[in-house]
């Protein structure tokens, strides 16, 4: 029996060696190459280098999860986490702090632009009703943005540590709602505001010789400006370019069920926060301009009217054409009834 | 202090779904979530290989990183947690992990992303009581000293949940008994100068356990 054995226990050793001899023979021979491939045809695959590459280009998977498009490392996403908590949060920081800053300096040491003559107290038409609620309700639906938007970048560093988690859960959860359901009205009122403004903003020759003198911001030059000058027409290609990106990119983020891909929204949200942090920005000098900045701007946006003498001052050009047009300026007192009042816009 | 990790053997895993399975059925997540999913690599070839993946706990977490509202910790087991009382559903998580672990019920207007969800490595989370954190968050096991469900009902033992250095333990043995070159973690040179490896076949992976006994 036990010879038995040993005999059968060294066929199977010679039919091993045997059997490893043809196989590698058949390896190392192209023609026989047929059988050891079908047999590597019935084996579980090899995890290899290759193996884990594939595993993150995201080529030939199935997944178990019905609508994943989730391949099973996706290396883009420490990218974007890079590029958003490295670079756009704290450059974001920067620009709009910087600007805050720049503007207290400027503010204290250039100060206000006043009129540089007496007011006549005639006064001339400027923003038609229409033109004011519409610029005040996009203005106000553009701070609520910020601010809510400002939150969900930096909120966590400043208000959980203040409030405690309760009130935190509340705010964030608020601003992250306020965001997602005035973004889409900003955005059709901001299009609706840019093409009712397109017509004044055009660029003109007289405006290349604004920026040169610096807009008369310092000293006391005052260059050409028709009805919009050299510096709101900037803000307003601005917003035309830089503000629709920021309104498409918001979008494509606001409702994720049109099958965007994570990496879309990747995209998009690094285009978002970079360009509207820009707005955020240069909105501030357009804040300090049309406010604290000049005297007799703000009045303009708030009554629809500004004095005969801030218009020949800051819009000399406009101011001529609207005289020319009407023989002489408007008489003061403006009508109570200006629904209907037609804003004079050559320029 | 132990460190919470999983490891998938994908040389044994075979794509039976029974982690997905298990895992829906310790947690009973929301219609449409499924906290854990297989993915296979060429799916009906020769090299088809498939892994059970889902949150892995990362030690450096990009969705702890990213979130607004910081509703994410880390328990001293190394397993990250978060708050569903302070998520508001933003999708940064989802946009930064790479293993699409966090998911959200598609329950509010517009396709508003309602309180995300994902693997808690069955360790529960933050509620007032043990009703409302296993409405919120699923099973809490590792409290019960319990790991979690998926791995403890793998049938092959492919999926390995527990202390990191307990399951790299056992994963490295195994490497061993399959006489894989390099322990599976061949270089990339090394993989293309290398003919066809057929030494982790499926024979080699059934001898596993046998070997075991048989060499030691």
């Amino acid at each position: 029996m036990h010879t038995l054995m040993q005999c059968l226990w060294r066929l199977r050793m010679i039919g091993a060696v045997l059997l490893l001899a043809v196989l590698a023979a058949s390896l190392a021979s192209p023609a026989t190459a047929a059988e050891p491939d079908e047999e590597i045809g019935q084996a579980v695959g090899t995890v290899d280098a290759d193996t884990w590459r594939q595993v993150k280009s995201g080529e030939n998977f199935i997944d178990s999860r019905h609508d994943s498009t989730y391949n099973l490392i996706n290396p883009s996403g420490e990218t974007w986490r890079q590029v958003r908590n490295e670079w756009i949060s704290p450059a974001g920081l920067i620009a709009v702090g910087g600007m805050l800053a720049i503007l207290v300096i400027f503010y204290l040491i250039v100060g206000r632009n006043d009129l540089d003559h007496e007011r006549t107290g005639r006064k001339i038409l400027r923003w038609t009703v229409l033109e004011r609620s519409l610029h005040w309700t996009v203005a106000t639906l553009f701070i609520a943005l910020s601010l809510t938007g400002l939150n969900l970048l930096y909120g966590k560093f400043v208000f959980r540590h203040i409030f405690g988690d309760v009130f935190w859960a509340n705010m964030i959860m608020g601003s992250k709602l306020i965001h997602n359901y005035a973004g889409p009205v900003f955005g059709i009122l901001l299009i609706v505001m840019l093409a009712k403004w397109l017509k004044v903003n055009l660029p003109k020759k007289h405006d290349w010789e604004w920026f040169k003198q610096g807009g008369g911001m310092v000293g006391n030059k005052h260059p050409d400006a028709g009805f919009a000058n050299a510096g709101e027409k900037v803000w307003f290609w601005l917003l035309a370019s830089v503000g629709l990106v920021v309104v498409v990119s918001g979008l494509v983020l606001d409702f994720p069920i049109f099958g965007q891909t994570r990496d879309n929204m990747q995209w998009a949200n690094m285009f978002h926060a970079v360009t509207s942090l820009i707005l955020m920005t240069v909105a501030l000098g357009h804040i300090y301009i049309g406010t604290l900045g000049t005297e007799g701007a703000l009045e303009g946006m708030a009554t629809g009217y500004v004095d005969e003498t801030w218009a020949k001052q800051h819009h000399n050009l406009w101011y001529e054409e609207v005289k020319a047009n009407a023989g002489q300026p408007q008489q003061s007192d403006p009508p109570v009834a200006d629904d209907t009042a037609a804003a004079h816009r050559p320029n | 202090m132990a460190q919470m990790k999983f490891l998938c053997d994908a040389e044994r895993c075979i794509e039976c779904n029974g982690c997905v399975t298990a895992c829906k059925n310790a947690n009973e997540t929301d219609w449409g979530i499924q906290r854990r999913r297989v993915v296979t690599l060429d799916d009906g070839m020769p090299s088809e290989v498939s892994i059970s993946v889902a949150c892995m706990h990362c030690d450096d977490a990009p969705c702890m990183a990213v979130c607004p509202t910081d509703c994410f910790y880390k328990t001293d087991d190394g397993i990250v947690l978060h708050d569903k009382d302070i998520c508001i559903g933003c999708g940064y998580c989802l946009y930064a992990c790479p293993f699409g672990a966090p998911q959200f019920p598609k329950e509010e207007a517009f396709g508003e992303r309602g309180k995300m969800d994902k693997c808690t490595f069955c360790a529960g989370g933050p509620a007032e009581t043990k009703e409302e954190e296993y409405e919120k968050y699923g099973a809490n096991r590792i409290a019960e000293g319990k790991l979690p469900l998926c791995a403890e009902m793998c049938s092959t033992k492919a999926l390995l949940a527990g202390d990191a250095q307990t399951i790299s333990d056992i994963f490295r043995q195994r490497v061993v008994y399959r006489g894989h070159e390099d322990g599976g973690w061949s270089s990339v040179e090394k993989a293309q100068n290398a003919g066809p490896d057929v030494s982790a076949n499926l024979d080699e992976m059934a001898y596993d356990a046998t070997r075991a006994t048989r060499e030691g």
